[in-house]
């Protein structure tokens, strides 16, 4: 058994979650398990007490709420990937899905615990950064909600408190937005990505871009935000100069780490080519592409 | 801890560890051995099996969280010492050369074997896109996927004409 020992739990709610997790300070919460089970035999986690939420039917809600699309955390990859809901009032997050990682992960992997684990190189940090989710919490002192630009630190850091479980998370329906494209490259598809973008923007009747935002896959120590898009592209009739313009900016920011896969500057290449690349899918632009338009 | 699983059809019931893998507890407790374990830590597929008619990993899941759950593995394709349609594919086709990722890549597509739908071989390479192979360099994989879907698909075919 390549694990080390810990106590495990079945919870039979949110609060009583909560309370084991919140009594023990070097307890966790169990989900899919599809980044913690690895964690575990490769032993770079050893916690005491697992806390196994899976069975929480509460926390695998999909619904609207008035403007937002609320998703509980238990919802499964491939539930995302598929959902009618997911694909209707965020398609950029559906698209999204259907990278993470391969159909057996995505048939355990739970939405609330990537966001949770928090990965650089993992798609739905950068989708929520794209789109502007609101990340939903509880804990003994109730409930939180954490805008998302405040929820992702670096190297799997977030604003999570130890006790504190992610519930859910709302994303702003697609009447907030009307364009959208993803691209992302790794060495074998659904592997941990090398680079990627997620794009989300609004064009007006008038074909002007007036808002857009991109979250960026591998791009530094935590998941990020491309800074400087908004103001290279507002209010501009976006065409292809302007993409590469708007990237060019972008990559300025840019700081991966060099690892395995690539050094530091191949892997700022492939992030900013994989945002040029999102761009002219969400512009129109994208001569193979197909319609991202939402509206 | 008690943990109670159908496998194949057949119930079972262990007192576990909960660190214990289900991956472990398919080899070791129910001395199914079918199911091979590469990576260990959800890179190589090659112990997928099937939770509740689903693919996943065996080796990213305790066995303790498989409680009152479904379980299908590679012992359970074959009936009456008769080969299942994917696997006869894999022998035509040579889809396998030393076998260590075969029972994975079964299990991987058996949930599209029995959906009965005619892929191209994009779909299919997409399929088995978690899963590892040293030897065969994939082609004749794609190839035995390619016969045993299309069979699948052919027979559902001809049963709809004559219903």
């Amino acid at each position: 058994m390549k694990p080390p020992p810990f106590e495990y739990v079945v919870a039979t709610s949110v609060d009583h979650a909560i309370n084991l997790v919140s009594q023990d300070e070097d307890a966790k919460f169990l989900a899919g398990g599809q980044s913690l089970i690895p964690l575990l035999s490769l032993r770079f986690a050893s916690p005491t007490l697992l806390v196994d939420i899976s069975r929480l039917a509460e926390l695998r809600d999909v619904h609207r709420a008035g403007d937002v699309l609320h998703i509980g955390a238990l919802t499964r990859h491939s539930d995302i990937h598929q959902l009618p809901l997911v694909k209707q009032d965020a398609p950029l997050l559906s698209e999204a899905a259907g990278w993470v990682a391969h159909s057996q992960v995505r048939n355990r992997g739970t939405f609330g615990g990537a966001i949770a684990h928090s990965d650089s190189a993992a798609e739905f940090p950068a989708v929520l950064l794209a789109v502007g989710a609101t990340i939903v919490t509880r804990s003994a002192d109730g409930e939180r909600r954490i805008p998302c630009r405040d929820f992702f630190g670096s190297h799997f850091q977030t604003a999570l408190r130890h006790g504190e479980l992610l519930t859910g998370v709302e994303l702003p329906r697609h009447a907030h937005f009307n364009r959208w494209g993803f691209s992302e490259f790794a060495r074998r598809k659904g592997d941990y990505a090398i680079g990627g973008a997620a794009v989300n923007a609004r064009v007006d009747e008038r074909g002007r871009c007036t808002h857009v935002r991109a979250g960026l896959i591998a791009a530094g120590p935590g998941p990020t935000s491309a800074e400087g898009l908004d103001e290279a592209l507002r209010d501009r009739v976006v065409d292809e100069a302007a993409v590469s313009e708007a990237v060019a900016r972008v990559e300025g920011h840019l700081n991966p780490e060099s690892n395995v896969h690539g050094t530091r500057e191949y892997r700022r290449a492939v992030v900013a080519e994989s945002l040029r690349r999102a761009l002219l899918q969400a512009f129109d632009l994208d001569p193979a592409g197909t319609d991202r338009r939402t509206a | 801890m008690k943990t109670r699983v159908t496998v194949n059809g057949e119930g079972f019931e262990r007192d576990v560890e909960p660190r214990m893998l289900l991956s472990d507890f398919l080899r070791h407790e129910l001395g199914l051995t079918g199911t091979n374990v590469g990576c260990e830590h959800g890179v190589c597929g090659s112990c997928t099996v099937l939770l509740d008619g689903e693919p996943v990993r065996s080796c990213t899941m305790l066995a303790v969280q498989s409680d009152g759950r479904r379980l299908t593995t590679v012992e359970g394709l074959a009936c009456d010492q008769k080969l299942h349609g994917l696997q006869e594919a894999f022998t035509a086709c040579h889809g396998l050369q030393c076998g260590f990722c075969t029972p994975g890549m079964l299990m991987t597509l058996l949930p599209v074997y029995n959906e009965a739908r005619r892929l191209s071989d994009d779909e299919i390479r997409e399929v088995i896109s978690g899963n590892l192979c040293r030897c065969t360099g994939y082609q004749q994989i794609v190839e035995a996927a390619r016969q045993a879907i299309d069979e699948a698909a052919d027979m559902a075919d001809s049963a709809e004409t004559e219903a």
